[in-house]
């Protein structure tokens, strides 16, 4: 099936077979490897992207119910390594990533959180990451990262 | 995964005609317990149709003093509603606290009912508020509606649309949720309406109940202290890796006299 859709706001695509993920037609077809796979069962949210302005887990979602739609994926938050989103600064100067795996599936919960309650509270976060597991850093500096980069992505608006 | 052929219809005739007589076919909503179920090929339809492209099927609205909601309303928008939050509470909080966000992004009311997942908190909220359950083809009682473990009243090929909730006086749901997946280890709703309340447990037993020995005592007095002398019959409750059905048992009331309390402060 041919499918387009908007991918980091530019136009695209592809030819796919109905039962691809999502989630393997950014990684595998476009190479996109930013969005990580976790577990494929929707339980890590390492694969979190945003469909539409929502996050959601793209390991749950076939790629043809994207056809039409936007796409938003870690590669498409910021042009370079020198112009980082204020939410990618925070996690590295709050040492809120380890191996770094779970976060591009954070990252982009994170963000989607600041779009629906741009000042959250700690219990808040920690209720918005339910579906996001790391199984290195304990929560705590991601918890401070987010507090972080909500203040920024306010300030910067 | 194995692979189909995927229909995205614009007409609930044509989504009618595509899944009428092809038992290899099966509707697709959110696709959060269908596309898990798929992987680990437990369903292997031969024809998938998306029903996301159905005009009006997620509309929320008041009919006169019942809440409808359309069957493809997604978890974050029963519980972002300002109609819902206003006119059931409950129910919109009951939305808010399914799975993490990212599920509630995509699953659907009608695809968690359709499903009747034993622990799935939707179904709770319907039978206690005893909504009626529009198909495409007739209007059915929740009472009617949720027949066993993953199995409900619907025919094959047979679609809901919406569900109609009669609003109560009072009502309110609470879950013990796993740890791990949020699913309900014991979820009870509880709902006063002027002439009955109605209590809906799920997570405990093979598929959503009501408990009437709960009912009747709130029925006489609507106050948790009623429910101190109750207890629940764990025979035929669930045992599993996550709770056996003797604690089940203490958690339903647990879980009832925090909803009733719940339900009193809010009325
Ligand atoms: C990590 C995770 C955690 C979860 N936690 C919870 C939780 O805490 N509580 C809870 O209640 N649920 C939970 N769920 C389940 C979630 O709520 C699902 O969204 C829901 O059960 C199914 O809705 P869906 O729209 O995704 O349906 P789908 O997966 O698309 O469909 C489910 C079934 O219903 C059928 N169907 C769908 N729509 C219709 C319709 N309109 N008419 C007839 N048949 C239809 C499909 O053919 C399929 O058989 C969780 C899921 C995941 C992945
Ligand atoms: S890979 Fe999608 S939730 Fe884990
Ligand atoms: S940093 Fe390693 S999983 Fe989160």
């Amino acid at each position: 099936m041919q499918i387009s859709f908007s991918l980091n706001d530019e136009p695209v695509t592809v030819d796919v077979d109905p039962s691809t993920l999502l989630s393997d037609l950014i990684r595998e077809q476009l190479s996109l490897t930013g969005t990580h796979v976790g577990c494929d069962t929707s339980q890590c949210g390492a694969c979190v992207v945003h469909v539409n302005g929502d996050s959601v887990k793209s390991c749950t979602m076939l790629a043809v119910s994207a056809d039409g739609g936007e796409v938003r994926t870690v590669e498409g938050l910021s042009k370079s390594d020198a112009d980082l989103h204020p939410m990618q600064i925070a996690f590295r100067e709050n040492h809120g990533l380890q191996c770094g795996f779970c976060t591009p599936g954070m990252l982009m919960s994170a963000i989607d959180l600041v779009k629906n309650n741009p000042d959250p509270n700690e219990a808040e976060i920690r209720e918005w990451l339910e579906g996001n597991i790391c199984r290195c850093t304990g929560y705590q500096n991601i918890v401070k990262s987010i507090i972080a980069g909500a203040a920024a992505m306010r300030a910067a608006s | 995964m194995r692979s189909f052929n995927y229909h995205k219809p614009d007409t609930l005739d044509a989504a009618l005609a595509l899944l009428s007589g092809n038992d290899e076919a099966l509707p697709i909503a959110g696709g959060m317990t269908l596309l898990p179920t798929m992987k680990q090929r437990l369903a292997a339809p031969e024809d998938l149709v998306d029903l996301s492209g159905l005009p009006g099927l997620a509309d929320v609205a008041m009919e006169g003093d019942i809440l409808v909601i359309g069957a493809m309303t997604r978890h974050a928008d029963v519980a972002a509603s300002p109609l819902v939050k206003e006119k059931l509470p409950a129910l919109a909080n009951l939305a808010s606290r399914i799975g993490d966000q990212q599920v509630r992004h995509r699953g659907t009311i009608g695809g968690s009912i359709s499903n009747n997942d034993p622990a799935a908190d939707y179904p709770a909220a319907v039978l206690a508020l005893n909504a009626e359950i529009v198909t495409s083809k007739r209007t059915i009682a929740a009472d009617d509606f949720f027949v066993a473990m993953f199995e409900t009243a619907l025919e094959p090929g047979e679609l809901v649309t919406a569900i109609r909730f009669p609003l109560p006086e009072v009502a309110a749901y609470m879950k013990f949720a796993n740890p791990a997946s949020r699913y309900a280890l014991a979820g009870v709703f509880v709902a006063k309406t002027t002439s009955a309340v109605r209590v809906a447990v799920t997570g405990a037993g093979p598929s959503v109940f009501r408990a009437s020995d709960i009912e009747a005592a709130l029925a006489e007095s609507f106050d948790a202290t009623a429910l101190e002398r109750i207890s629940i019959d764990a025979s035929e409750l669930m045992s599993d890796i996550h709770a056996d059905n003797e604690y089940r048992a203490n958690l339903v009331m647990v879980m009832a006299r925090r909803a009733v309390a719940l339900a009193q402060q809010s009325g």
